[in-house]
């Protein structure tokens, strides 16, 4: 037999790992030089911008929309507890419409990735009501839930569900089917097969899903919480207008921008560690 | 690691892949003793590869009966395991746990499974790539893997689709030479599909040669040859001659894509013959 296979696992793997993770600390570090660099050219920008509204006579009074001016907004708005009350209230409404969309999205992606008929059967209906922008279903979630937060949860679950479902469908469609018959041919059941064998070939392509319906949903979150709610960025954004707030505004626009590019680097990080795809993400 | 065996009966066994085509073959009759090797060498389309989906319990036959032991076989059992063309390892794995997922599946205590996977470990001499990720493992150390993954059930029967064409001919004849030593040391029946006759010869006791449209096998051959049997050897070579002799006049010469090796049996061995 050969002997390839008897020695030097151990010190091919280490050998590899060490190039690998010196490259991995130069990648890492390129990455926050890309990342700091580009918010300062923002900031330099919007500084910019702040400036000539602020001395310009004509549009002085909209001078809160200024960097320093937002900036300085942040601890005053965390002082009054509007900051945190408004992003828990849309953090709730964001998490509750995903799960429910995950909950929907994934098993009906698996239906459609491994059931023909399902597959032919649901694509026109599917694909009608993916088409529907979920702010005009607004007035008849209205009518149908007793609260507008179900109303937003609602909104924000039928936006999200179509890029976890078509994604995973995606996935499983990539997913070599030989896979299946050797797991059939040593034994695996319906459900070991579902937990062992799909569900970790898919890990990746739900994640994208997942995270392309974040992106998705937020988007629709905050125009909702414009509509008729009492909490919520959204909210907090309008009554910022209304009481011509306009360094309170644009902290909470700011804050909409943060927590969404937060959220959507830790789904990066997740698809990262989940994925066994080699050079993804 | 301790396996026996299997009987195996197939009687008039017919497939055909959908009511009005064709069948792929039809009345096919077989007998393998216990612990046998058998070769299935056949031009591509002959329905070699579909026998042994059938007899693997994968597809399921459209007439006749195949019988392990007297008792019919009627779907996937890890007493009888395929190894494809491909290993087909699951890449999110690392190699201990593509080795132990059958006997994952079939809830083994871990402790059980551990020493078990180690031991087909062993068997092809892998064992220090346990913790290793499949996808770090080159074609010829991925194809013992699945051949470990199949060892670790402890099977009755392993049957063999192509297993080593894929891989270069160095790592092929080494893997040939490994696999008829473990199931003769270890006392299980194997059944290769092949379109490579010196495989044939190198690896089974018998060699049918499967030709038809429908298929149908139509000569045997013994393989009484001694291990370890070597390319160069005078009596491998001599019945290499005869195994192609037989297999042109039952299965015709090849003509077209065949006579250049894209189809058909492989009988360009040549350059394995010099250096393995």
């Amino acid at each position: 037999m050969s002997n390839q296979a008897t020695s030097g696992a151990a010190t091919a793997a280490s050998g590899v790992t060490g190039g690998a993770g010196a490259r991995y600390a130069m990648a890492a570090s390129r990455g926050t030089a890309n990342f700091v660099l580009g918010l300062l050219i923002l900031a330099v920008l919007w500084g910019i911008g702040g400036y000539m509204i602020a001395s310009n006579p004509k549009t002085a009074n909209f001078s809160g929309f200024g960097l320093l001016p937002t900036l300085q907004a942040f601890p005053e708005l965390w002082d009054m507890g509007k900051l945190q009350k408004a992003t828990y209230a849309s953090g709730y409404r964001l998490a509750s419409g995903m799960l429910i969309a995950i909950l929907i999205g994934v098993p009906l992606g698996i239906l459609m990735g491994r059931v023909q008929w399902f597959r032919k059967l649901s694509n026109s209906p599917f694909q009608l009501l993916r088409m529907i922008s979920p702010l005009s279903w607004m007035p008849i979630a209205v009518l149908v839930f007793s609260s507008w937060d179900g109303s937003i949860v609602f909104l924000v679950a039928f936006a999200s569900v179509w890029p976890v479902m078509y994604q995973t469908a995606a996935g499983l469609a990539k997913v070599d089917p030989a896979w299946f018959k050797v797991a059939r041919n040593l034994g695996a059941s319906q459900a070991q097969m579902l937990t062992q064998i799909i569900l970790p070939a898919i890990s990746f392509d739900i994640f994208t899903g997942i995270r392309l319906a974040l992106g998705v949903a937020w988007v629709v979150l905050v125009p909702a919480e414009l509509l008729g709610v009492t909490s919520g960025l959204g909210y907090a954004i309008k009554d910022a207008r209304e009481t011509l707030a306009y360094d309170h505004l644009t902290a909470m626009v700011l804050t909409i921008g943060i927590i969404g590019y937060a959220l959507d680097t830790i789904c990066a990080q997740l698809i990262k560690k989940f994925s066994w795809h080699r050079g993804d993400v | 690691m301790s396996i026996r065996g299997v009987e195996i009966n197939i009687h008039g066994l017919g497939y055909r892949y959908n009511t009005r085509g064709n069948p792929t073959f039809t009345n096919l009759q077989l007998q393998s003793g216990r612990g046998e090797a058998l070769a299935i060498i056949g031009r591509s389309g002959c329905g070699k590869s579909t026998l042994l989906h059938i007899i693997a319990g994968l597809n399921r036959p459209t007439e006749g009966v195949i019988e392990f032991d007297g008792k019919k076989v009627d779907g996937p059992s890890s007493r009888w395991v395929m190894m494809f063309q491909a290993p087909h390892l699951y890449p999110w794995m690392k190699v201990s746990q593509n080795v132990g997922v059958g006997l994952k599946f079939a809830g083994w205590p871990e402790k059980e499974k551990a020493e078990r996977v180690a031991e087909a470990l062993r068997l092809v001499e892998l064992q220090d790539y346990a913790d290793v990720s499949v996808q770090d493992l080159s074609g010829g150390q991925q194809q013992r893997v699945a051949l470990a993954r199949s060892l670790v059930m402890e099977p009755e029967l392993l049957l063999l689709d192509e297993p080593f064409s894929a891989l270069d001919a160095f790592t092929r004849s080494s893997l040939q030479r490994d696999v008829r030593s473990i199931a003769k040391k270890l006392g299980f029946n194997l059944i290769i599909v092949t379109h490579d006759i010196d495989e044939a010869i190198l690896m089974a006791d018998r060699a049918l040669i499967m030709a038809g449209a429908p298929g149908k096998i139509v000569t045997e051959f013994e393989v009484p040859l001694p291990d370890p049997r070597q390319r160069q050897d005078p009596a491998v070579q001599a019945m290499r001659s005869r195994l192609m002799d037989a297999f042109h006049s039952a299965a015709g010469k090849p003509t077209g894509a065949d006579a250049h090796g894209e189809e058909g049996v492989d009988t360009d061995s040549e350059s394995v013959t010099q250096h393995a």
